[in-house]
């Protein structure tokens, strides 16, 4: 953990610059839930995940389950930076033959423990993980992002009881709590109430953050991997903004899943640092 | 110039359509902007019910409504009514409530999205139901004059329409020759009969065009409709052309060639060439370069053909 705060702060740049030249190459894609995932999978791969990037397949790695893995754009910059793949892979993001499929997908890209891309799939399959590193009497943890639109998948709600009723200490979540969803903003598709409370209520142990004070997402990454809160599954709630980063993108539902023009991209770069105004 | 447009637009037109009468409903799944039902939401928020992301939820949803006198149509994307299966299986087709279930974006010509959200296999799951109309039309003209007619029925049917914009072929035509249960001869022939579906039409027409020039005189046949399959029109093609092509952005098992296949055997028999997804998931590309690595286009259709012809 020798990383400063503003080392993942610049690292989380830089990844944000490829977010947004990936979508913008390929004219689709989901830009949104790639900035607010941004922060928080970048300090989990740069100072928690147990992982050998040379030995993507290594047995007793921790897995990382992009379960809303539309957002794979964030995921395909973050490996790059970690060296799975090469940063001249993260060109072939939705294109034929690509390494970098629209969705993370565990046939195509070293680095992804997961095949995602239908929303509400990602938790049971960590709880699979997580399982059988159990019963492997394995150190290795599983971490899961999930959505907040996700989280109205009735089958989250499987899973999340389920991992609560293993006591299942080595499954860990991340909620991106951006608000909105596809349509619209998740207030006006589906009202979710007190979410903290709902997990709660399901037996897990529970944080909220800021997803993008770096600060604080260290510290929900500590309260995950705490040994008193290794009794059972435990959630860190992110609060993010949906398009963190871009102004135009944020909060905005048309970015959920659209692509910037040329202007809206030389703004882009211009706002991330990258290029003079 | 031949108009462009994506079925799953003449679905959202047919919803705005049918809105006149009060006991048509529409549920969503937060993909209301992507299948389109969006128009009929905020035209008539009062009778749109947003079940988030909640596929399953919303097809019982729909079932409860069916049986209170509504008429439910609900969406998604294709793949994603799969999610909702074992709901449709149980919960709506077994007790022949009529829920329209809609599947947009379907077969690999979706995209970039990549594998995941490709349905490959829609049409065949949901043909194994009792009860279920199953539907695949090819244009928006034809889509929006099908999903209004099943408003009428008194059973529930499962309806695949398209990302992609692909050529209009309806847009002189008098509607009443466009009827659930029976497909549509474009281009008559004597050959071989090329029965397709969806956005493979417009290619077998263009393969049909490439046969002409060899001095092949195929028929095109619009299935639209794959339950109840036209089977009376099947006949007929065997009987003339005596060699068969189907051609559909699906899995070759258990889609429109399957359902011909079906046919055949137990009728008039003639040699069958399926051109269909080569049993493998897709991947991310463009819409043609798609149909190109599915071995869709018109050049495997035109192969199929002069297959079929050999075997005959
Ligand atoms: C089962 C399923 N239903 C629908 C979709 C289509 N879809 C893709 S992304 C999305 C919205 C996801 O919202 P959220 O989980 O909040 O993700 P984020 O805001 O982080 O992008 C939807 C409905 C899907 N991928 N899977
Ligand atoms: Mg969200």
């Amino acid at each position: 953990m020798s990383k400063s705060i503003a080392d993942l702060e610049e690292i989380a740049r830089k990844c944000r610059v490829e977010i947004v030249k990936m979508v913008h190459r390929a004219q689709a894609g989901h830009p949104g839930g790639s900035l607010s995932e941004i922060d928080l999978i970048t300090a989990l791969y740069a100072t928690r995940m147990r992982i050998r990037p040379e030995q993507p397949d290594w047995d007793d790695r921790d897995r990382f389950i992009l379960s809303k893995g539309h957002a794979s754009p964030g995921m395909y910059a973050v490996l790059a930076e970690m060296g799975f793949i090469s940063h001249e892979d993260l060109k072939s993001y939705r294109v034929l033959g690509g390494v970098c499929q629209g969705h993370v997908d565990m046939k195509w890209c070293p680095g992804v423990d997961f095949s995602a891309g239908s929303l509400g799939m990602g938790l049971s399959f960590g709880m699979g993980c997580a399982t059988a590193a159990r019963l492997d009497s394995s150190e290795r943890r599983a971490f899961v992002m999930i959505g907040d639109g996700e989280m109205q998948e009735g089958s989250v709600w499987e899973a999340a009881m389920a991992a609560a009723h293993h006591e299942l200490g080595n499954l860990k979540v991340i909620l991106d709590r951006n608000r909105i969803q596809n349509d619209d903003f998740c207030e006006e598709q589906m009202r979710m109430f007190d979410i903290p409370a709902k997990w709660k209520a399901f037996g897990w142990n529970v944080k909220e953050i800021n997803g993008h004070d770096m600060t604080e997402v260290m510290e929900g990454l500590d309260f995950l991997e705490a040994p008193e809160n290794c009794n059972g599954p435990s959630i860190l709630i992110a609060h993010t903004i949906k398009g963190a980063g871009i102004s135009y993108m944020e909060n905005n539902p048309s970015f959920h899943g659209a692509a910037p023009n040329d202007e809206q991209f030389h703004q882009a770069m211009v706002e991330l640092g990258e290029v003079e105004a | 110039m031949t108009r462009m447009a994506a079925t799953r637009d003449g679905y959202g037109q047919a919803l705005l359509d049918l809105a006149d009468n009060p006991k048509v409903v529409v549920l969503e799944a937060d993909l209301g902007k992507s299948t389109k039902s969006l128009h009929f939401r905020k035209a008539h928020p009062e009778r749109t019910v947003s079940c988030g992301i909640g596929e399953q939820n919303m097809l019982l949803v729909g079932a409860g409504m069916a049986a209170s006198g509504y008429i439910p149509f609900a969406s998604t994307f294709a793949i994603f009514t799969e999610r909702a299966f074992e709901q449709m299986r149980n919960g709506v087709a077994r007790p022949n409530l009529a829920v329209h279930l809609c599947g947009s974006h379907g077969g690999t010509h979706t995209g970039t999205d990549g594998s995941s959200a490709q349905s490959i296999e829609d049409l065949a799951v949901f043909r194994t139901l009792p009860n279920v109309t199953v539907l695949h039309p090819c244009d928006d003209v034809s889509t929006r004059i099908l999903t209004t007619r099943l408003a009428g029925t008194k059973s529930p049917s499962y309806m695949r329409t398209a990302r992609n914009k692909t050529p209009v072929l309806y847009d002189d035509i008098d509607p009443d020759s466009i009827q659930i249960g029976k497909g549509i001869e474009l281009k008559d022939g004597n050959d071989v009969a090329i029965i397709a579906c969806g956005v493979l039409v417009s290619e077998s027409l263009k393969a049909a065009d490439m046969l002409m020039q060899e001095g092949i005189n195929a028929s095109v046949i619009d299935m639209h409709t794959l339950k109840p399959l036209d089977g009376q029109l099947v006949d007929q093609m065997v009987e003339r052309c005596g060699a068969i092509v189907t051609a559909e952005d699906h899995n070759v098992i258990g889609g429109l060639g399957s359902a011909v296949a079906e046919h055949l055997v137990a009728n008039k028999f003639a040699p069958l060439e399926m051109v269909g997804v080569p049993d493998r998931f897709g991947e991310s590309g463009q819409a043609d370069e798609m149909l190109d690595v599915m071995k869709l286009s018109a050049k495997y259709i035109v192969e199929a053909a002069k297959k079929a012809i050999s075997r005959k």
